[in-house]
């Protein structure tokens, strides 16, 4: 029986008083890949922001692991064990890929900082060569891997990922979806916005799809990718064409 | 050769010092909270003043006075920052910017309020320079003044490379969003920012005081070398301000050494040696001698 690490009921959310999500409901898993797909603008970004305390809450609850967080500041959310990584501007392009991980555990310190570190690099092999060179020279690919290991050093339950395959090539775009699972079997829950639609279906456990701000549809990853409504709408062809 | 060593380098290494410690709070305030920070050189004057005091009152040399001088000077930029700077935190810095400028005035008009505006000494009579290997000679204050801004470096260095406070500095200086979004204390970062920076500032301000005398536009006088040291290092770098610092220093000094009988520049133009310094990187080179964020 899986347990719910996060769960939004009828989250509004947005700038100021504008709100740009209305009345949202999702929930994570934990040990689950959880994908929120959706055309631009549909708010996508904006809900994993409201969920990591970045912007206004204007309704709604939102509990992790059964606490309210509703309105939350970042900065408590991090002890809390959920870590977040941005779309862009991800790592410390100064600091080396070390020290870059090194930062995921000020705020909340995992209880063998140098065990979780070990861990990861290994989860992460191409960083273990690079770890003294600053994050960046480093490729977008292996950037990313940086950005994520960072969120992964504080020992996280939940993680929040907005697009991670951006801008990458389509060899690197396996390899990250790869990793992400790997990191799901390690035991911790993945809530991923992603424009690569197809690919973040094929590996969510789980899905939801945002149209205006509003949630569309939802399923099991394969039950959206066989849904033709969906296929025609968001993904780009119906399932005959594949 | 060994003139030039006793009456050019060495005193220009004292001014370089001085310069570097003032340059490094420039850089790192303006790689944090990014903006020019002008009351800088009047946090000098503070330090300066504060020690003064400390000689005064417990009789003690102004080097032992030094940790007095810090203390009082760090209580000042933290509660300069409250009260003035925060609150525009928000805003464009060219609030910050301006809002620093009256900060400078202020501390002045304090500093002439406290301690009037005569011009003194930590102390009185003639010090015998150190000789060493019977040619060179250096007076003692220059000795302790770059061997101290040579120790202080180097734990800067380590400060800024293994402390948890030093990355995380160096992770809000390269991207601020980020640095919460991993839930750094921005404004922890903030406070050890301003420590760091006026306790230097403390420091080069006795360091001044010794070397020459304390006055209340001492620190106002060295601001526009301290920002040519810091743009030179390139401004967010701490050690590449005080490289700046040493440089500038340096440079002010030697451009008066007689190469054939006469000095290349008269003396009296040698604090235009900074500016020319400061115009040239910003029309050459803008980002400064060295590559890197603050460090």
């Amino acid at each position: 029986m899986s347990r719910r690490v996060l769960d939004v009921q009828g989250v509004s959310a947005g700038y100021g008083q504008q709100a740009i999500i209305t009345n949202i409901n999702l929930h994570v898993d934990d040990q689950s890949i959880t994908a929120i797909i959706g055309p631009n603008g549909a708010g996508k970004s904006t809900l994993l922001k409201a969920v990591f305390g970045l912007n206004q809450h204007l309704g709604g609850e939102i509990l992790f692991d059964g606490r309210s967080i509703f309105n939350a500041r970042t900065a408590d959310l991090v002890p809390m064990g959920i870590s977040a990584v941005p779309q862009t501007h991800n790592v410390f392009p100064s600091l080396s890929v070390e020290e870059n991980l090194d930062i995921g555990t000020f705020a909340a310190p995992p209880p063998d900082a140098r065990a979780t570190k070990a861990k990861i690099l290994d989860l992460f092999p191409d960083l273990k060569e690079k770890r003294s060179q600053q994050a960046g020279e480093l490729s977008g690919g292996q950037r990313q891997m940086v950005a994520v290991g960072r969120a992964l050093m504080s020992d996280p339950k939940l993680i929040l990922l907005d697009e991670p395959t951006a801008g990458l090539s389509p060899a690197y775009l396996e390899i990250i979806f790869d990793l992400l699972l790997q990191v799901r079997d390690s035991g911790v829950a993945i809530l991923m916005v992603e424009q690569n639609a197809k690919q973040a279906l094929a590996i969510a456990d789980f899905a939801y799809v945002l149209v205006n701000g509003e949630n569309a549809y939802e399923g099991t990853g394969a039950d959206l990718l066989a849904n033709d409504e969906v296929r025609r709408s968001f993904l780009g062809g119906s399932a005959a064409n594949d | 050769m060994i003139d030039f060593i006793n009456f050019y380098l060495i005193p220009g290494l004292t001014l370089g010092s001085i310069y570097a410690l003032g340059a490094v709070g420039i850089s790192m305030i303006f790689g944090i909270l990014r903006f020019a920070h002008f009351a800088h050189g009047d946090l000098m004057t503070v330090g300066a003043y504060a020690a003064l005091t400390a000689v005064w009152v417990l009789g003690i040399p102004a080097l032992a006075a030094i940790p007095i001088a810090i203390v009082f000077t760090c209580l000042v930029a933290l509660m300069a920052d409250r009260l003035f700077y925060k609150p525009l935190r928000d805003l464009p810095t060219i609030y910050t910017v301006i809002a620093s400028f009256g900060v400078a005035l202020m501390l002045r008009s304090l500093v002439q309020t406290f301690w009037g505006t005569d011009s003194e000494v930590y102390m009185t009579g003639f010090q015998k320079p150190v000789v060493l290997f019977d040619i060179f000679r250096v007076a003692t204050r220059h000795l302790q003044i770059i061997i101290a801004t040579a120790l202080l470096t180097l734990a800067l260095h380590l400060f800024l490379s293994r402390t948890q406070m030093g990355k995380s500095m160096r992770a809000v200086a390269d991207d601020p969003a980020l640095a919460s979004v991993a839930g750094l204390d921005t404004e922890r970062v903030i406070r050890w920012t301003w420590i760091i920076g006026a306790g230097l500032a403390a420091i080069a301000g006795v360091f001044v005081g010794l070397d020459t005398d304390v006055h209340t536009n001492l620190g106002w006088n060295l601001l526009l070398p301290m920002f040519a040291a810091a743009l030179l290092g390139g401004i967010g770098k701490p050690l590449g301000a005080i490289a700046g610092g040493l440089i500038i220093g340096v440079a002010e000094e030697i451009c008066t050494y007689p190469v054939f009988g006469e000095s290349l520049i008269s003396p009296s133009y040698k604090t235009a040696i900074a500016f020319v310094i400061m115009v040239l990187i910003l029309i050459f080179r803008p980002q400064g001698l060295f590559k890197g964020r603050l460090m």
